[in-house]
């Protein structure tokens, strides 16, 4: 349970898909700049008649759900007592902190009168019957809740740092401007490296409690995630719009966040060069179809219960599109039914994948594909919309990339055995 | 206020009871939905409007300040002579339209706030901007406390409310009933007040429909048999008398409750009192506070036990 679990993984920062990332990133915020200076409709196709776009309907309505890898691993660890999968929580919260923080920065990108955003702090503004309200102090509150959690990371570093970079940094705008370095800088890193080795095992003492804030909040927000739609009784197909939305949404972002948390494992072992963690991704694994079964479950007593079920299989437009999410989740959880195949990186990769994909796409249907506002409306992203979604997303791998080669993040490689594997897999790349 | 009479009377017990059974105490009674027919509206009879416009124009005259209302030009108009909105829009908050079917079968329809009695637009507005007079029954917007997150586009009904897409600090624009305008200085909305025809009432909701009543009863056959907004959604402030179907005039088909009942009922039951989200905090706290202490144990035996830990 110490720090000691984790490491920083070992190299170069500025790799060919460091340069990819940051250009999409540059291109998606000069975007935005545009969108503030000449109003949302300069940028989107949204219309009065579909006032949510791509950005709330994948940046927020999706994105949260994909960054539920840090709130469905702190159930696991937590609350079902299985400890050995600690060492895979950092980087878990690290994806999470960024998915929800840049889920609220797309808000702010979003709505239209982002200096009034302060209201949601006067008492008197607060509308309780609103789910937009519940979202949006969660959603903050848990944001915060993941900057303190991954806060240990930080210290950790900040105690046993040498300021390396900095120093460099100094005495090359020294070398070039001729400024001298401030005189009692040591002095004041010093306090620094002090503060936080202060600040790291009280932190510690409370951490726990922040940590069961981490699970109830997502628990809150992701049920009214669902509850926002609920009100919109005669636009929402029939096929998406009932009262156990928010119970939907709620079990599905945790099968998703288990999902997402395989996913980001293999990927980020593949990419890192790392061995795969086969046995914490197939116990994990486990879980995943037992959501997904009372998911579907919940799905289709629904839709029998308000008598929808023809509908469901009229194989119209709106029907394909269930079929399609019902389909991508049902599939997943059949393989990973099967133990031998959670055995096998590649079965374990796909059927998460499928799975992640399938919950998504249920968030897709009901916010945009299902929503029908009247004749009349259309709506697809323009090209300037996706490419700030697309910008988003691009720093938010960019950021993981970066944070865990500076910070200790990824599991600790415990035998030499794994090291040795691990430095051959990188000699070879 | 008249005496209340016995189904009022009623419909309060059933309320009260209602309230008590939810178990919210007090404060829900304001939470029961009640039409109050003491508040002020507007009947639009489609049968007596020429098309003219008057009323949209006289809107945009009236109202300007609130806003910034400007004028649309339309595709054919290059010189920029005529305001031509095809629709509401963030600089148009009544609108006429023409409905044809055939050269016999036609009918204009206004458009504009529903004012309905239990809005969704205010239901769903995190930070109290869209609000419901409870002595006037108007609903009005608040752009001093607007964060622009178009929720209130979302929930309507009627696609009433609308957004200011093409300016880079946008607002939301809606019927306001003349609240800070013509109502003020003259007692009666600026549409109304220019209609030439008497298409358009302004009253106090009990009068209009009985209005609407009446003109149903005595002229059978002009109408269709139903007054528009009487119920929908809970029943709104803005009614409608016509002879084409309602439908076919871009008037949703509604249910007579109204969807913000729905979904706060739902909401209120997951949140009574904000009891669920402490009792399932502290038994979070709980169970997880065990297991660390229970593996903190378990650490220290296997720790004294054998010394192959994860420290190499």
């Amino acid at each position: 349970m110490g720090h000691d679990e984790y490491q920083t993984h070992d190299a170069k920062i500025l790799t060919p898909s460091f340069i990819v990332l940051l250009t999409l990133t540059l291109i998606g915020f000069a975007l935005i700049a545009v969108r503030f200076i000449k109003g949302i409709g300069a940028v989107t196709n949204m219309s009065d008649g579909y006032p949510w776009g791509i950005w709330i309907t994948y940046d927020v309505a999706t994105g949260t759900a994909i960054a539920c890898g840090g709130y469905a691993m702190a159930i696991l660890i937590y609350i079902r007592n299985r400890m050995h999968y600690h060492p895979m929580i950092r980087s878990a919260v690290l994806t999470s902190m960024f998915g929800y923080g840049l889920a609220g920065f797309s808000v702010m990108v979003d709505v239209g009168r982002p200096w009034n955003a302060y209201n949601f702090f006067i008492p008197s503004k607060w509308q309780a019957n609103s789910a937009m309200f519940e979202v949006a102090l969660c959603v903050m509150a848990y944001t915060t809740v993941l900057l303190l959690e991954f806060l240990p990371a930080v210290l950790t570093t900040l105690e046993k740092t040498e300021w390396k970079t900095l120093q460099f940094f100094m005495e090359r705008l020294h070398h070039y401007t001729g400024i001298n370095r401030p005189e009692r800088m040591e002095e004041r890193l010093e306090a620094v490296k002090d503060l936080a080795a202060w600040l790291k095992p009280r932190l510690d003492k409370v951490l726990i409690f922040i940590i069961v804030l981490g699970i109830t909040l997502p628990t809150m927000h992701q049920s009214s995630l669902g509850s926002l739609l609920l009100i919109a009784s005669t636009k929402l197909h029939p096929l998406w719009h009932t009262g156990f939305l928010p119970l939907l949404f709620l079990i599905n972002c945790m099968f998703i966040g288990y999902s997402i948390a395989i996913l980001e494992s293999v990927i980020s072992c593949y990419a890192f060069k790392r061995p795969y963690e086969t046995k914490e991704l197939s116990g994990m694994a486990r879980i995943i179809p037992l959501l997904t079964v009372i998911w579907l479950c919940v799905v289709i007593g629904d839709l029998a219960w308000r008598g929808q079920l023809r509908t469901a299989l009229s194989f119209d437009f709106y029907s394909c599109f269930f079929l399609l999410e019902f389909c991508l989740v049902a599939g997943g959880s059949l393989l990973m039914f099967s133990g031998k195949k959670r055995e096998s990186i590649r079965w374990l990769f796909a059927s998460a994948a499928l799975i992640v994909l399938g919950g998504a796409l249920y968030r897709f249907n009901v916010y945009l594909i299902g929503f029908n506002p009247g004749k009349g409306w259309h709506y697809f992203p323009a090209l300037a919309e996706l490419m700030i979604t697309v910008g988003i997303v691009a720093f938010e791998i960019l950021g993981y990339q970066v944070l865990v080669k500076i910070l200790p993040v990824l599991p600790k490689l415990h035998t030499r055995q794994q090291t040795d594997v691990a430095h051959g897999l990188a000699e070879k790349a | 206020m008249a005496k209340p009479s016995r189904r009022q009377f009623l419909k309060l017990m059933g309320a009260t009871g209602a309230a008590l059974m939810v178990g919210r105490g007090g404060a829900s009674a304001s939470e029961v939905h009640q039409v109050n027919n003491e508040t002020i509206g507007m009947l639009y009879d489609a049968t007596k409007c020429v098309g003219c416009k008057a009323c949209m124009s006289a809107c945009k005259r009236v109202n300007s300040d609130y806003g910034s209302l400007s004028y649309e030009q339309a595709k054919f108009d290059k010189d920029g002579l005529w305001d031509a909105p095809e629709d509401l829009s963030g600089s148009t908050r009544t609108l006429i339209k023409l409905f044809k079917e055939s050269e016999k079968k036609w009918s204009y329809v206004k458009y504009s706030c529903m004012h309905c009695q239990k809005p969704s637009c205010v239901s769903v507005c995190p930070v109290s901007a869209m609000t419901r007079d409870p002595l006037t029954g108007t609903v009005d917007y608040n752009k001093n406390a607007c964060i622009g997150c178009r929720y209130c586009q979302i929930a309507c009904a009627f696609n009433i409310p609308k957004f200011q897409w093409e300016k880079a600090l946008p607002q939301i624009v809606k019927c306001d009933l003349c609240k800070n305008t013509n109502l003020v200085k003259k007692g009666i909305t600026a549409c109304a007040e220019t209609c030439p025809t008497g298409a358009i009432l302004f009253g106090k909701r009990k009068d209009l429909l009985a209005e609407a009543k009446k003109r149903l009863a005595e002229n059978p056959g002009t109408y269709q048999d139903h007054i528009y907004g009487e119920k929908e959604v809970g029943g709104a402030n803005h009614l409608y008398l016509s002879g084409m179907e309602f439908s076919k005039l871009g008037l949703p088909v509604l249910k007579d409750e109204a969807p913000a009942e729905f979904s706060e009922k739902i909401q209120h039951t997951i949140y009574k009192g904000f009891i669920a989200p402490v009792a399932l905090y502290s038994t979070l706290c709980f169970v997880a506070l065990k297991n660390m202490k229970g593996h903190s144990e378990a650490d220290k035996k296997h720790g004294e036990q054998s010394d192959h830990g994860e420290k190499q």
